[in-house]
């Protein structure tokens, strides 16, 4: 939209605006502009370049040598079957809670709210210890599982629920507010047609909600591939075995093998500029609501 | 199939939504729900479609009990206010769906999923928008769309919360015309709900007039706009004129000054002259009942519609006076109400 500025340059005009009425004054733009963009590279472009420099730092030889490591190969692998079960599981949490949040009264929902969200309020080394309080050998359940010759601290299974734990939030988070806003109407026209509560839910709830779905595990897989502070509590830092990619990051920077820490680092941050670009994407849809298909 | 519903309560909190409704609804009607924000009619709604339950009373279709069963089960097609449509399918879909969610033995064959859709889309006279979405459609298409839908399962009962509310006026008048012939042509016992009274009056062939979760008047459109039963039905249905009375034995007096008018059957006590605007007929000055000058005057259609200030209570009243009188302002005029009621309070 332009504002007509025919009458501005009348030759009637008395008083003259110094600058253009639209905006601040040109001093004021460039000041902001600098410091916006001076921000932005400091704290997210800066970060970025030096990751990828270290990592090439010696040569993409050295660079593919330190990715085809086995103990960095043991990570990644690690790292993805976490993530796909941490995933997994909060996207059926998180629908289920969403559905019950959004489509449904009953007491003691605001609370359910709360806890919901509570595993974003606390900081996630405390979550890793209430793992190690809860399944460590002096633990509530260490006795039992010692007796069953169970393995859940410093081991898959206890990365998997610290993760878990830890991005527990963000399906549910992305589907409530949605939900909400879609009411139930088009659930209550489901059931008056005679569709049964799975049918409602499959045919009309879930179509409905797919764009905020995918936004949700997207972003909780970006958050469980990269999460340090609870997994680096209940893993044991066993090397091959139940080193996620962040804690390899630390482990090799501390011996100063910098290329192979940040060749490592590379691959989390091109984790998050994939991210970066999927969220764009979904906003657009989400923004559209469902796209049609024609 | 009949509707019978006894005694019904419902609240939400501390709000009482329906207090004590019968209500008989016969075969083939077409009946419409009309009352205030508030009033509990969409709540009762609701509790026959069986979206809401209530808290007490008893819900019958055809003498069976309909409260045992579930809104899946109860074969009503509801139509919303706001569509309710399916967004992320076709208006064939949407059609379609209340046949394709039916268990396996009793669902039809494609071919006659197709065929019953068209014939659906013909009925509703959009059959030329069955690979649109919803949010390509205009309001009134959008609501044709969600009726046919909801008549895909050969309802037994069709019910329709606020159906033309979210239209504009134009679409809303042609919306009802179609309505009520196309009742004429499925003939299915059907109730909508209202708070436009010249959508109820004119489509309905009863009319239940409800007020703060009670039903107030049930009878034909002629009937709840002639003889309303209760003060509320009167200002509610119909423009009225309102003047505080006091009832005295068999005399009725404004302002303390007696009034020619008949009392039938109405307590002693404050009370309610009920006046149409076009039952208030212009007399000559110092033979009426009621005496007053006209202080301004509006012709359009087929009356003209004066403000009078009374002398017996200095209230300033509209009437409608044929346009033949040849009112001036200023002018002192006599009236009396050819018709009119009287309730207390």
């Amino acid at each position: 939209m332009t504002v007509p500025r025919a009458h501005a340059s009348s030759p009637a005009e008395i008083a003259r605006p110094t600058h253009d009425p639209r905006t601040e004054p040109k001093a004021v733009r460039i000041v902001l502009i600098t410091l916006a963009i001076g921000f932005l590279s400091i704290f997210v472009v800066l970060p970025l370049v030096i990751v990828f420099a270290q990592a090439f730092a010696k040569g993409i030889g050295a660079y593919l040598v330190a990715l085809a490591d086995a103990e960095a190969l043991a990570a990644i692998r690690l790292t993805l079957f976490v993530a796909a079960t941490s995933v997994g599981l909060n996207l059926l949490f998180g629908l289920v809670a969403a559905w019950a949040i959004a489509k449904f009264d009953f007491g003691g929902k605001t609370l359910l709210i709360t806890l919901i969200d509570l595993p974003f309020s606390v900081s996630p080394v405390i979550s890793g210890l209430v793992f190690v309080l809860l399944f460590g050998a002096q633990g509530f359940f260490g006795p039992w599982l010692q007796a069953h010759h169970l393995q859940v601290l410093f081991a898959f299974p206890g990365i998997a629920l610290a993760t878990t734990f830890v991005t527990f939030p963000f399906v549910a988070r992305a589907l409530i507010p949605l939900m909400q806003e879609q009411g139930t109407q088009e659930e209550e026209a489901a059931i008056s047609l005679g569709a049964s509560g799975l049918q409602t839910f499959f045919r009309v709830t879930l179509p409905n909600i797919k764009w905020g779905v995918l936004y949700g595990v997207l972003l909780c897989n970006a958050r469980a591939m990269g999460e340090f502070g609870a997994v680096s509590v209940v893993s044991g830092h066993v090397r091959g075995e139940t080193n996620t990619m962040p804690l390899l990051v630390e482990i090799l920077y501390n011996e100063y093998q910098f290329v192979a820490a940040f060749a490592i680092a590379s691959l989390l941050a091109m984790l998050a500029l994939i991210t970066l670009i999927a969220k764009t994407v979904l906003d657009r849809h989400l923004d559209e609501g469902a796209p049609r298909g024609h | 199939m009949a509707i019978e519903v006894k005694n019904l309560v419902k609240s939400f909190g501390t709000f009482k939504a329906l207090d004590g409704v019968d209500l008989r609804v016969a075969d083939g009607e077409l009946l419409a729900l009309l009352g205030p924000s508030g009033s509990g009619k969409t709540t009762l709604l609701r509790i026959i479609a069986g979206l809401e339950w209530p808290d007490s009373g008893e819900l019958h279709f055809d003498g069976e009990n309909a409260l045992s069963r579930g809104a899946r089960e109860r074969h009503v097609g509801f139509v919303f206010q706001h569509y309710a449509l399916f967004r992320h399918m076709t208006v064939f879909e949407n059609i379609a769906f209340g046949l394709r969610v039916q268990p396996r033995k009793l669902r039809k064959s494609e071919a006659e999923i197709r065929k019953k859709v068209k014939e659906l889309l013909d009925l509703v006279q959009l059959d030329w928008l069955a690979d649109r979405y919803p949010n390509q459609l205009s309001g009134g298409q959008r609501q044709r769309i969600a009726l046919a839908r909801a008549l895909a399962i050969e309802p037994r009962i069709l019910l329709l919360d606020e159906p033309f509310g979210a239209l504009d006026a134009k679409v809303r008048k042609e919306l009802r015309q179609w309505l009520r012939s196309l009742h004429n042509e499925i003939h299915v016992t059907s109730i909508f709900v209202t708070h436009d009274q010249e959508e109820a009056l004119e489509v309905a062939h009863r009319v239940v007039v409800m007020d703060k979760g009670r039903i107030e008047q049930v009878g034909s459109p002629g009937d709840v706009y002639d003889s309303p039963a209760s003060a509320f039905v009167h200002s509610f249905i119909g423009e009225s004129i309102m003047l505080p009375v006091e009832v005295k034995g068999s005399a009725v007096h404004l302002n303390g000054r007696p009034l020619d008018l008949v009392v039938d059957g109405v307590e002693a006590g404050a009370s309610t002259l009920f006046v149409r605007r076009h039952d208030m007929l212009i007399g000559p000055a110092g033979e009426s009942p009621l005496q007053g000058a006209v202080t301004h005057v509006r012709s359009f259609g087929p009356v003209q519609r004066a403000e009078i200030v009374l002398h017996e209570s200095a209230t300033t009243i509209e009437i409608d006076a044929p346009r033949d009188r040849d009112l001036r302002v200023g002018e002192a005029i006599g009236l009396r109400p050819r018709r009119y009621r009287i309730f207390a309070g």
